[in-house]
């Protein structure tokens, strides 16, 4: 059993989210809308050691699989993320997000004079450009500092 | 042009810009042709900021095309400052106009307006945004000066928050247009104005000071430094200075010089430059009739193509 099996616990059904960049746990839950009241098991390991990135945080979550829709907006914060979807303890599905082409209310835009800081009805909504995100309303250009500005 | 709105001069390829200003140019020749071309229509001036000259503007194009217009009168009495949401303003306002000019002090605001309603919405300025109407009457200017090709075009002043520069310097890159930027290190061009400038392969070249580049301009746009971005007054008299032309500074100048403005100006030109050949302000000001009866013009015209094709269905 390697290291980080014996910090966190295998689950029976659901979706574990691995080689999450260290740090970026909790942002992966808050961009996923997870908080606990959902009644699913969730158990979040941080800082484990690893290989690929030096350390890394992982997110469990259990009886609940997430679609590839769901997670390609946690490139953004975790490019290296692997998603494996458990069934009675065997992964039988694993995949990297990929970028992708619009993120929808789930980051705030930085411009505080923007429409969308405004109180109306909307959801934000981005662009992902190059080294970034990109406000559809006010053309603010978001880059390292996306985790900032996660609003969910 | 084949839009349902103007939203921002990034959504205008240089055929749309060719289009709206051929018609500007018809509409110059022969005012009376378009004089009841949209006879029966309303036109809602939905201001949320202090504008005279470019409300008087739209104002003044609508009913030359025999257009009613309709407004919010002050904002202070108006429904924003109950707080209604601007989405619930436009979609309430629609029902009453068959398009809608747009002045707002958010960036942003235009495009939430045109997702909110189906009459045409033409961005009369977004806070720090966009001005697009604005850009089609300075382009219009200078076509009508030079050309719109193998031209060198400096842009002066307050660039960062300068809504006439971001729409003005993007709508450029669809011509065969040098553009430099001349400002102090504070009020650069913004992130995503250069952002767009670069997607299009066009070289930003900026510069502190004037003199760099002004005996190669044949267009210089200046716009105004406003106090409220200087932390204190010392600062803004000293930076602003030094932004400032009077006719002696454009003895460097080629005789062929053009020099703009989006108005109002304050002292950034002094009034000695209005006696030059160089000054063409107050012509491109009343271009702004022609260019924003062009627009109307064509954007009506859309709309009502739109409606056809949905009654043929
Ligand atoms: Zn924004």
């Amino acid at each position: 059993m390697s290291d980080h099996e014996l910090r966190v616990s295998k689950i029976r059904d659901g979706t574990v989210i691995d080689h999450v960049e260290g740090g970026q746990a909790l942002n992966v839950l808050a961009i996923l809308g997870i908080d606990g009241s959902e009644g699913f098991g969730v158990s979040v390991g941080m800082n484990v050691p690893s290989d690929r990135l030096g350390r890394k945080d992982i997110v469990k979550v259990e009886e609940r699989e997430l679609s590839p829709s769901e997670v390609d907006v946690l490139s953004l914060i975790a490019p290296e993320a692997t998603i494996n979807i458990v069934r009675d303890f065997e992964v039988v599905e694993k995949n990297r997000v990929t970028r992708p082409d619009t993120v929808t209310g789930v980051l705030s835009c930085p411009n505080r004079n923007c429409i969308t800081n405004a109180d109306e009805p909307i959801e934000t909504r981005f662009d992902v450009v190059a080294d970034g995100v990109r406000c559809d309303y006010c053309s603010t250009i978001l880059r390292a500092d996306i985790a900032e500005h996660i609003d969910v | 042009m084949r839009q349902d709105h103007l939203i921002t001069a990034t959504q205008l390829s240089r055929d749309d810009i060719e289009a709206v200003l051929d018609r500007a140019r018809e509409v110059a020749d022969d005012p009376g042709a378009f004089a009841d071309r949209h006879a029966g229509h309303v036109l809602a001036l939905c201001f949320f900021e202090p504008s005279t000259r470019t409300r008087m503007s739209f104002d003044s194009a609508a009913k030359r095309l025999g257009m009613e217009t309709i407004g919010m009168g002050d904002v202070d009495s108006s429904s924003v400052s109950k707080g209604e949401s601007l989405s619930d303003t436009v979609r309430v306002i629609e029902g009453y106009a068959d398009a809608m000019v747009l002045r707002h002090p958010s960036e942003g605001a235009a495009t939430l307006a045109a997702e909110h309603v189906s009459v045409p919405v033409v961005n009369a300025g977004d806070g720090a945004g966009q001005h697009p109407s604005q850009t089609l009457l300075d382009l219009h200017t200078i076509r009508e000066n030079h050309g719109l090709d193998d031209l060198t075009v400096g842009i002066m002043g307050d660039l960062k928050y300068g809504r006439t520069v971001h729409s003005l310097a993007a709508a450029l890159t669809n011509f065969d247009v040098n553009q430099h930027f001349i400002s102090p290190e504070s009020l650069r061009l913004p992130r995503s104005v250069r952002f767009d400038l670069h997607e299009t392969g066009a070289q930003l070249r900026e510069h502190t000071d004037l003199d760099d580049v002004l005996g190669d301009l044949d267009v210089l746009y200046v716009t105004r430094i406003q106090k409220e971005r200087f932390p204190d007054e010392n600062e803004y008299h000293r930076v602003a200075g030094e932004y400032q032309i009077d006719a002696e500074t454009l003895d460097d100048a080629s005789d062929d010089l053009t020099v703009m403005h989006p108005l109002p100006r304050v002292d950034e030109i002094a009034p000695d430059v209005d006696e030059t050949d160089h000054a063409t302000y107050f012509e491109q000001a009343h271009n702004g009739i022609p260019v924003r009866m062009a627009l109307l013009d064509t954007l009506m015209e859309n709309a009502e193509a739109d409606e056809e094709t949905e009654a043929d269905r």
